[in-house]
């Protein structure tokens, strides 16, 4: 008998009992279905992860200032002035793979013609730009002559350009932060959300020695070169890690800190903190994985169960067709094809269902899904492999019936 | 000759016992012949229908099916032949369930690989032979007793063997289909066609021109008679 002609028998002898097949299926249903959501939500995270990466720039440490005490209260980290560009430039002379950016930052309210808005105002070096892979979109950068000499020069975030500006091109307006004027040179490419979902597009940059002259002000930064943080970005291909040690000691030499007392300032490596957030979505593949192996292992030994029970109510068939000229095999793949039919009915419902549930996902709880073809297939012949799996023993018991007591059996 | 059995023997192992179902039997039966096998239950007759039929194999002694050495084949050969050349007619007609009565009759051909359309045109003719060409796409659930067992008949028919077993062919019938079912053997064998059947009821046996009646695994009486 051809594929075609066992697979229409398997479906008659399935329509039989429906509610039982059905039932014998849900097992092979909810695995394929967890299967598929489980491998959209970690591609999701995945890809959620790899975006922000782009976003903040790969290789990226974070210094900040220590905490400052204030008579014995301790406040928060970037509060205190431990750190200084003086910092930033020497971890740029002394250690060449690593590119570092100091600033300082504060908010101010902005004002161009009619429009204003309240923003973030970083002080920084070109340095920033490059350590964050930050291009411009429109504009030019900062001249080497306005940020040695405290140009009143901006680049602005696209949020800001868009709250601002509207349709207006925004390159060459005048805009002014806390009343101090100041030309628009760029625009910045967009950048999206940070890790923390905080908008990395609503900011405004200037250079560091303006920011602290003219807009955050000597009010809040009492030592003259302090700056709250420094970027540094190891170059491509070197370790992070070691970077990050190299840059500790330099830090720790630079401040005199002796052997075993605490750093004065907090140095963080933002791959880490990404790869922190990118194990705890593997975490929930894995709970999810451990569900559908579960139930594929549970809905397969239904399969095995249902078969051997047809095997016994079928028994009187299975002697019929021995006696009219069913060889072993053709018995073996008949009760095969039947065994798959159903893993494979369930594994194509379990699809349909994994597909609805995730984008049920990603449109109410607003996650991050990525469903891929390879995923379905894999799912599908996963489910036709249990099918072969589970069908295979009771196949092989029906045709391995003796034909005479097979056709006695009552 | 069309059957040629020698020294037939058939020891079957139950628990420690052993049970000797055939002990040595030996017959010939040629093409044409009607033949009705009859004794009481555990006299063999059932074995040696079974073995006859190819659904079973001798422990020891010779069985020739059309000159060839059946008793010798492995069970996929042994298949072939069943498919080919022995067309099975049971008690309990043995019918598929929600299957049309065409589907129940092309079965063997599904098993002799033919393709759909020719199976489809020989399980037609063979139904309107038995005279249920209008009940072709009933189920079995849907025809009487006599009405099954002639779709069972038409099933052994199709492959045109070169005999027909019947295991009590009207054991599961009233007096009158049994009539009915024993006057289409009747005619089958008239157009040549080789029957033997098992049964219990002398009304039954009458129809064959020939009795082997079994006691104690062996053949008591071999006997012609005048068909009714």
């Amino acid at each position: 008998m051809n594929l075609f002609g066992l697979f229409r028998v398997a479906l008659r002898a399935l329509a039989i009992n429906k509610l039982r097949s059905a039932l014998t299926m849900l097992g092979i249903v909810i695995g394929v279905g967890a299967v598929i959501v489980m491998i959209a939500v970690g591609a999701g995270a995945q890809k959620r992860v790899e975006e922000q990466i782009r976003a903040l720039g790969s290789n990226l440490l974070l210094v900040m200032s220590g905490a400052r005490t204030q008579g014995g209260v301790r406040l928060a980290l970037g509060s205190g002035q431990t750190l200084s560009e003086d910092d930033a430039i020497a971890i740029n002379r002394e250690i060449p793979e690593a590119l570092a950016a100091p600033a300082l930052r504060g908010g101010a309210q902005v004002v161009w013609g009619n429009a204003n808005w309240s923003t973030q105002i970083y002080g920084t070096t070109p340095e920033y730009l490059e350590a964050r892979e930050w291009p411009i979109a429109a504009g030019r950068g900062f001249e080497p002559s306005e940020v040695s000499g405290a140009g009143k020069v901006c680049l602005i975030g696209a949020t800001v350009a868009r709250q601002l500006f509207g349709s207006t091109d925004p390159i060459d307006q005048v805009i002014r932060i806390k009343r101090v004027p100041f030309t628009v040179i760029g625009v910045l490419e967009t950048k999206g959300q940070s890790l923390m979902g905080t908008d990395q597009d609503d900011v405004i940059i200037v250079p560091i020695a303006t920011a602290r002259g003219r807009v955050l002000g000597s009010a809040t930064q009492a030592k003259q070169r302090a700056v709250s943080t420094i970027w540094v970005k190891a170059a491509e291909g070197y370790d992070t890690k070691l970077v990050e040690e190299q840059v500790r000691a330099l830090l720790r030499q630079r401040h005199r800190l002796q052997p075993g007392t605490d750093d004065d300032f907090s140095l963080r490596n933002l791959q880490e903190v990404m790869s922190a957030q990118e194990a705890s979505s593997r975490v929930l593949a894995l709970l999810l994985a451990a569900v559908a192996s579960v139930s594929l292992l549970v809905g397969g030994i239904g399969i095995m169960n249902i078969m051997l029970v047809s095997v016994t109510e079928r028994t009187r068939e299975i002697g019929l067709r021995m006696a009219v000229g069913a060889r072993t095999r053709d018995i073996l793949g008949q009760f095969l094809v039947e065994a798959v039919t159903l893993s494979l009915i369930g594994g194509l419902i379990g699809v349909a269902l994994g597909i609805g549930t995730s984008l049920a996902i990603g449109s109410w709880l607003g996650w991050r899904v990525a469903l891929s073809p390879d995923a379905i297939g894999l799912a599908v012949a996963f489910a036709f492999v249990i099918g072969v799996f589970f069908g295979f023993y009771p196949a092989r018991k029906a045709a391995r019936l003796n034909p005479v007591e097979a056709l006695r059996f009552e | 000759m069309l059957i040629e059995v020698r020294d037939l023997v058939k020891v079957y192992a139950m628990g420690e016992t052993e049970v000797r179902a055939l002990a040595g039997v030996s017959a010939d039966i040629a093409q044409g012949e009607f033949i009705a096998v009859m004794g009481p239950s555990g006299s063999g007759k059932s074995t040696f229908m079974n073995l006859l039929g190819c659904l079973d194999r001798p422990t020891s002694g010779e069985y020739r099916l059309a000159g060839e050495r059946v008793s010798e084949l492995g069970p996929d050969r042994l298949a072939q032949v069943r498919n080919r050349q022995i067309g099975f007619v049971f008690q309990h007609f043995n019918l598929l369930a929600r299957t049309p009565a065409v589907e129940n009759v092309e079965l063997p051909l599904v098993y002799a690989g033919l393709p759909k359309k020719e199976r489809l045109e020989k399980a037609m003719r063979m139904l309107d032979r038995v005279g249920l060409g209008d009940r072709a796409h009933h189920h079995p659930a849907q025809l009487s007793g006599g009405q099954q067992q002639r779709v069972a008949i038409a099933r052994a028919l199709v492959t045109e063997p070169l005999l027909i077993l019947a295991d009590e062919p009207t054991g599961a019938l009233d007096s009158h289909t049994s009539l009915e079912i024993m006057s289409l053997f009747r005619e089958l064998n008239r157009q040549g066609m080789t029957v033997i059947l098992v049964t219990h009821e002398s009304d039954v046996a009458r129809f064959a021109a020939r009795v082997i009646r079994f006691l104690d695994g062996r053949i008591l009486r071999d006997e012609a008679q005048l068909a009714a």
